[in-house]
């Protein structure tokens, strides 16, 4: 009998959809394992099962009957618990504090050691050896990620719902949390299991759905796929007359990296990009794509070598970037981009201010480089005085990829390209890539979309735990390939 | 063009208290009452101004009373030391100038040292130096008051008391500093970088601006411009005390709210700052001149403004979200 289950769901934002027609049974004692390339919709699809969104089609079932959860708290009162990833806690409270957090023990005063003994019982069924009375400050990522999962054990669960649950844990933690799933499941929990890790899908899971684009394409019992053909389910689609043909890079180098590291993010990345290439930076979110960019642009602290058309430069502060002819288009548009309360004109002219004037600030040139922008890139707006953040998603893309090209650098970093916005502007902007690399600019897309990727670059590069982990030419440039770099999946890889 | 309620606001708040005083007081119109309101709304005003930018870049500075006090203490200690080498002229006057003004750039340096590069939060740095002001102009002072000599105050008298007309040289310098710190927020490239920051500032970084630069500079203006003030200040009564400039921080903050610029930064107003301050100063004018009510509750109608103030902006901003 399924405790709960997903039927003909589907959800839009705005005008973008994102899950269509998905079904999906969760049955007690069984591990259903999700898998998808980052942007399918797992996340959508938790967030609905766990009652933090609500879908805009189909209906969710529990125990056969239909069901709307008013919110997080709600499924939660029902038996469906969400194992978060570790970043939830609160950070100033204890351990124990945050295990009972909401529905804390003792009536006026707190029973502060019952919940510290409940909390170490947890914790030691979990096999790992945290004072329950640490602060969440105080402890390392993955004792954060085991006091998330004793949290949610903690919670009477008929159905659990794990969102990369190991990506941070080491082999003995990883241990102990496949040795509570086991537990769970023979005592009759429904899980549903979210990882970018094959590896443990196959050993762990009873049945497998895989997602791509936000539908289902693919239903697996155990034993019927294997990791390669779970990476194959998860990629393979042609989409290639999306994408502006391919360029002919030059064989000069316009930028040389060597050794790049970032401490703790990145570790001796080197590359070199020609001119007029596209170079495509793949991985999993966390690989260190952006860090890379980020130190290579001055914006994190960064050691190694740069070479820009052969000269060695010192890139210490965006600034220094900007004098080396290079820039970078951040992949957090409305936290890093683009001031959302401002006017177009104050956001395309914010990097290069000092071109519009030495003393007074030239309204008209600005104004006169907005009219060229909007031409060039065709922003649509409906008056230049509206605040960047009521544009559209597309239109503030195409700002932001206005102001980057305000300094007229030579080498572009474009972090994300195209993040939520509508399949007709992704068309725009792919040709403007490749129209920048025609005119003998240099680019670097990094991209979750492996399609946008494979579709875009001359060449890729594909990074994984902060190291440069393989390099992918012509043929070669398959989402089998990639994803096979990007998990460090061993196995016949082309 | 659309009329901005943010600047309208303000403004139509200050013609109906202007009118209100004449209608309740004929002698608030005169020009001897006129002077004496613009003339006390100076020193606060050129403080405001200053304030207005550390504002719109996101800071806060609680110290600029006391730091007008301590500035005031020094400059006269100085005046008196060199009173009996340089004499009594204009020369130690300027002495007494140079000490306040560079002591109001050393403790803007200060506060925004610790808050850019040690990186403490403003309001404590600011809470902190307030209280060290404060405490070392009392013990300058010795718990008393610090006198100007009777010869250099009457030589330096007529730079409160003095001017062009009935226009006294405070309100001429207040006036100078608006129309500077207009221009500079609204035209120059820093104005600009300033509201970049108090938005958000994470964007302005990624838009290679030097935010610690721009912020440093908001404090080191603002204690530029506190030294100004209390250049001004000195003569009018020739003495400071560990009670000079009490509250002056909070009317300069009330003030900078109420012209409309935002208290989370981003949106800065020094046009409405000016005509904060003249708000603030005529209620406390018209209740002295009036018999309406009792001027000790002059603190309350003030009080009541400011929130009101800020409630009707946030009307206007929800109304802008719809």
């Amino acid at each position: 009998m399924t405790i709960l289950a997903l039927k003909n769901v589907s959800k839009s934002f705005g005008p973008i959809q994102v899950l269509h027609d998905v079904d999906l049974a969760l049955e007690p004692g069984e591990v259903h394992a999700l898998i998808g390339e980052n942007g399918a919709g797992k996340s959508t699809i938790m967030k609905i099962l766990g009652g933090f969104l609500d879908p805009t089609g189909g209906e969710i079932l529990l125990d056969g009957r239909p069901v709307r959860f008013a919110s997080g708290p709600d499924a939660e009162a029902r038996g469906i618990v969400v194992i978060h990833q570790e970043f939830n806690l609160a950070p100033d409270l204890t351990v124990a504090a945050n295990v009972f957090l909401g529905r804390e023990l003792g009536g006026l005063r707190l029973d502060h050691r019952a919940m510290r003994d409940q909390t170490a019982a947890l914790l030691d069924r979990l096999d790992t050896r945290i004072d329950p009375g640490t602060p969440i400050r105080d402890l390392s990522v993955p004792d954060r990620q085991m006091v998330e999962i004793a949290k949610a054990l903690s919670r009477k669960a008929r159905v659990l719902i794990m969102d990369e649950p190991s990506a941070v844990l080491t082999h003995r933690e990883v241990g102990a949390l496949y040795a509570q799933i086991d537990r769970l499941r023979s005592e009759g929990v429904a899980i549903l299991y979210c990882s970018h890790r094959l590896d443990e899908v196959a050993h762990l899971a009873d049945r497998i759905t895989v997602l791509r684009d936000g539908r289902v394409v693919r239903r697996a019992l155990r034993g019927e796929l294997t990791e390669d053909g779970m990476a194959t389910a998860m990629v393979g689609r042609e989409l290639q007359d999306f994408y502006p043909p391919k360029g002919n890079p030059r064989d000069e180098a316009a930028l040389e990296v060597r050794g790049l590291t970032v401490p703790g993010r990145v570790h001796g990345a080197s590359f070199t990009l020609r001119k007029g290439e596209v170079l495509g930076i793949a991985g999993l979110v966390g690989s260190g794509r952006t860090e890379l960019a980020e130190g290579l642009v001055g914006l994190r602290t960064a050691t190694g070598e740069i070479r820009v058309d052969g000269k060695p430069v010192a890139i210490r502060h965006l600034r220094d970037a900007f004098a080396a002819g290079l820039a970078y288009l951040t992949e957090d548009r409305k936290e890093a981009g683009l001031l959302l309360d401002k006017g177009l004109r104050e956001n395309l002219t914010l990097a290069t201010l000092e071109r519009f004037g030495n003393l007074r600030v030239d309204t008209r040139a600005e104004d006169a480089a907005l009219d060229r922008a909007t031409a060039d890139f065709d922003i649509r707006a409906k008056s230049r005085d509206m605040a960047a953040g009521k544009l559209s998603g597309g239109n503030q893309q195409k700002l932001l990829l206005a102001k980057t090209m305000l300094p007229d650098p030579r080498i572009i970093i474009i972090d994300e390209p195209t993040r939520g916005i509508d399949v007709g502007t992704k068309q725009q902007i792919y040709a403007f890539i490749r129209k920048l690399a025609d005119e003998g600019r240099s680019i670097i897309v990094i991209s979750s979309e492996m399609a946008e990727v494979i579709g875009l670059s001359d060449r890729i590069l594909v990074m994984r735990e902060g190291r440069i982990a393989g390099e992918v030419a012509g043929a070669q440039m398959t989402e089998d390939t990639i994803v096979r770099l990007a998990m460090g999946v061993t196995g016949n890889a082309a | 063009m659309k009329l901005d309620l943010h600047i309208l606001g303000p403004l139509v708040a200050l013609i109906a208290l202007i009118i209100l005083g004449a209608l309740l007081n004929p002698a608030f119109l005169a020009p001897a009452n006129i002077t004496n309101v613009l003339a006390r709304s100076a020193f606060i005003g050129i403080i405001a101004v200053g304030m207005t930018f550390v504002i719109t870049a996101g800071g806060l500075d609680l110290s600029v009373g006391s730091m007008a006090a301590f500035l005031a203490g020094i400059a006269i200690i100085a005046m008196n030391a060199a009173l009996p080498g340089v004499g009594e002229n204009w020369g130690t006057i300027l002495l007494g100038v140079g000490v306040a003004i560079l002591g109001g750039v050393v403790a803007g340096l200060l506060n925004g040292l610790l808050i850019t590069q040690a990186r403490i939060e403003p309001f404590i740095v600011t809470l902190g130096t307030m209280g060290i002001f404060r405490s070392l102009t009392t013990w300058l002072a010795d718990g008393g008051t610090l006198s100007l000599e009777y010869g250099l105050r009457t030589l330096y008298r007529p730079v409160y008391y003095g001017g062009i007309g009935w226009i006294t040289w405070p309100i001429i310098a207040f006036a100078l500093v608006a129309i500077l710190g207009e221009w500079v927020m609204r035209h120059s490239r820093f104005g600009r970088h300033v509201e970049a920051i108090g938005s958000n500032d994470r964007v302005a970084r990624y838009s290679a601006i030097d935010v610690n630069r721009v912020k440093l500079m908001t404090y080191v203006g603002l204690g530029l411009l506190v030294g100004i003030a209390t250049v001004l200040y000195v003569p009018r009564l020739g003495s400071a005390s560990g009670g000079t400039g009490i509250l002056w921080e909070l009317e300069a903050i009330a003030a900078v709210i109420i012209g409309g610029t935002a208290l989370k930064g981003g949106r800065g107003r020094v046009w409405g700052t000016v005509v904060g301050v003249l708000i603030l100063s005529m209620i406390d004018n018209i209740l002295n001149l009036a018999d309406l009510v009792s001027p000790y509750l002059n603190g309350a109608i003030q009080g009541v403004i400011i929130v009101l103030a800020v409630v009707l902006q946030r009307e206007k901003r929800a109304a802008d979200e719809r």
